[in-house]
């Protein structure tokens, strides 16, 4: 599998609420980071948007299907468009990877745009690939944002 | 056009229910914004984000923009951000230290103080019509324990006064942080959202929310793996505790104190320990902390403060925080229908610097814009304000404990922890500013 087609079908998952599914895609060592601040350097001394462990991870997905995720019942439609992939082999089967993501969001009459720089680790196994990292920038990270209950 | 006089404005805010025209009448946000934003004093910062003469932060107080420095005497001005010229905003929003702001449109220059220095062009003016122009100062600034304050009107109770018996939250603050020392860092929320400012304040004092509100992310704490023990931490551990402790049962809600005071301010304890949340009790790092606090003022001293369990505070109008967590929120109205939050982290440099990385992940948890808790929150505000756009019914109720507040010096502490006591508080407050 060519690792675009690979970003393509984790954006898929996302877009069609597979969440399961994309959440299986994570190593159970992953991290999932939103910084807050634009070239923020660490996740322990500066507040993130996200930054969720493997466990952490899987209660965000959990709580998408909770029949009171008030913000998230019903989820928000997604359009997630990965472009400008650029990838290197960084050791043994480990991939760094660079995209940038628009994504499209409507939920109870509000439509947003979001526009990210998208860097994921990827480790080869087996035939695909698993996500060991996930960071994704927003472009308005640092401004002042409505809640947030969709995946990146 | 409506005229809000003292008797209108009491008929909307009645002891036991308000009225929704509160929350929704565009009329009465502009009216607030000059008696109650106006008049109060209002939280600006802290200390720690003026450290050098010459640094400035940009901020708001209720419509103003305003630029708080620090001149080579060290002294704080709060100025309209504002320039007297053409109304050019002078300084970009955000925060950094200079010795001029200069407008970008005609180059006037003012100092840190406000005065206006240079004028490009200047001949052109009569010079006796220049005298008195200058960035407006805000007439009164204070501060308590590093905490700065201004208010926009030029006479009024001072901030020792209108702060009361919330001071003890801030001391509070203070007192947990080994030589009192605290630092404002590690990245500001902004969150938004589609509803009144009144909203926000209203419900970090309930009890009765966190059960509905938050169901769904109890419920996916509770099937959690379990927190480590102390030493053994996860860094989930944090979230997970905080999103439990939202499922409290009834009878801890109903056991909370909650206390409000005349001014509107109120304050939630004997919630949370320090053993439930953070690295606590027991924790080697916990302990060192203790005794750095200890060092600083003695053991006697260093296990009362350690024994004060405060959750929130709010501070009315503009203003939330947790002492015991070092995190403090400043909410901006913008309309009445909208309103930024900006929230804000402090480190304590004399403590272990591992209990700054918790304050860092609490606040990812509760105050994060995609976390559990808060989204939930900001959906609901959002359907409040959506419910009191209609017309269809005229009232809230905020009767909860009514006829039961208990006296207390200073101030009424409600008769169970999910009293509305607060919120009644907070209303007669407003109607305190709206009438003065």
């Amino acid at each position: 599998m060519k690792i675009e087609e690979f970003l393509y079908h984790e954006a898929h998952l996302l877009d069609t609420q597979r969440l399961e599914e994309w959440l299986a895609l994570f190593t159970e060592d992953a991290t999932y980071w939103l910084p807050l601040e634009r070239d923020q350097k660490d996740p322990i001394e500066t507040s993130s948007i996200v930054y969720d462990d493997r466990t952490l991870l899987e209660l965000r997905v959990k709580q998408a299907r909770h029949p009171r995720a008030h913000a998230r019942l019903p989820l928000a439609r997604t359009v997630h468009q990965v472009s400008n992939v650029a990838s290197r082999e960084v050791e043994n089967g480990e991939f760094e990877v660079h995209s940038t993501l628009v994504l499209v969001e409507f939920r109870s009459d509000k439509q947003r745009v979001w526009g990210a720089l998208v860097n994921h680790r990827l480790r080869r196994t087996g035939e695909g690939y698993h996500i060991a990292r996930k960071r994704v920038d927003l472009v308005n990270s640092e401004g002042e944002l409505d809640g947030i209950a969709i995946l990146f | 056009m409506e005229v809000f006089d003292r008797d209108r404005l009491a008929m909307l805010v009645q002891p036991d229910r308000v009225h929704r025209s509160v929350y929704a009448d565009p009329a009465i946000f502009d009216l607030e914004m000059e008696r109650v934003f106006g008049r109060a004093w209002l939280i600006l910062g802290h200390d720690s984000q003026l450290k050098s003469p010459g640094d400035y932060f940009t901020t708001r107080m209720g419509r103003e923009p305003v630029i708080v420095t620090r001149d080579e005497k060290h002294e704080i001005h709060v100025l309209i951000n504002r320039c007297a010229h053409r109304g050019t905003m002078v300084c970009a929003e955000g925060r950094g230290n200079t010795e001029r702001f200069v407008c970008p449109y005609h180059g006037w220059s003012y100092d840190r103080t406000g005065a206006l220095r240079t004028i490009p062009f200047g001949s052109g003016y009569q010079q006796e019509t220049l005298k008195n122009l200058e960035l407006k100062k805000v007439p009164r600034v204070a501060s308590y324990r590093g905490f700065l304050f201004a208010s926009l009107a030029p006479s009024g109770d001072s901030l020792e006064a209108f702060l009361g018996p919330a001071k003890a939250s801030f001391d509070d603050f203070v007192d947990r942080a080994p030589g009192g020392e605290l630092e404002v860092t590690g990245g500001v929320f902004k969150h938004a959202y589609n509803g009144n400012w009144k909203l926000m304040l209203e419900n970090h004092l309930d009890g009765a929310h966190p059960a509905w509100v938050h169901a769904s992310s109890v419920a996916v704490a509770r099937n959690a793996p379990e927190p480590g023990k102390p030493g053994e931490e996860h860094y989930f551990d944090i979230a997970v505790r905080q999103m439990r402790q939202n499922g409290a049962p009834e009878s801890v809600w109903e056991n909370t104190g909650i206390w409000a005071t005349p001014r509107g301010h109120g304050y939630m304890g004997d919630y949370h320990d320090d053993s439930r949340l953070v690295a606590g009790m027991g924790n080697p790092v916990f302990e060192e902390y203790r005794r750095k606090l200890a060092a600083a003022t003695n053991e006697k001293e260093a296990d009362r403060i350690l024994r004060v369990t405060l959750w929130n505070t709010v501070l009315y109008p503009n203003c939330s925080f947790m002492s015991q967590f070092r995190q403090l929120r400043i909410i901006h109205p913008l309309a009445v229908d909208r309103s930024v939050v900006c929230t804000y982290s402090f480190r304590m440099p004399q403590a272990p610097q591992r209990l700054f990385r918790d304050t860092i992940a609490f606040s990812n948890v509760v105050n994060g814009t995609a976390s559990w808790v808060l989204t939930d929150d900001l959906e609901v505000y959002e359907r409040i304000q959506r419910g009191f756009a209609s017309g269809a019914v005229e009232w809230a109720q905020i009767g909860r404990g009514f006829g039961r507040d208990v006296e207390e010096p200073g101030g009424v502490r409600g008769a169970t922890g999910t009293s509305e006591v607060y919120i009644r508080a907070q209303m007669r407050a407003w109607l305190d500013y709206m009438t003065a």
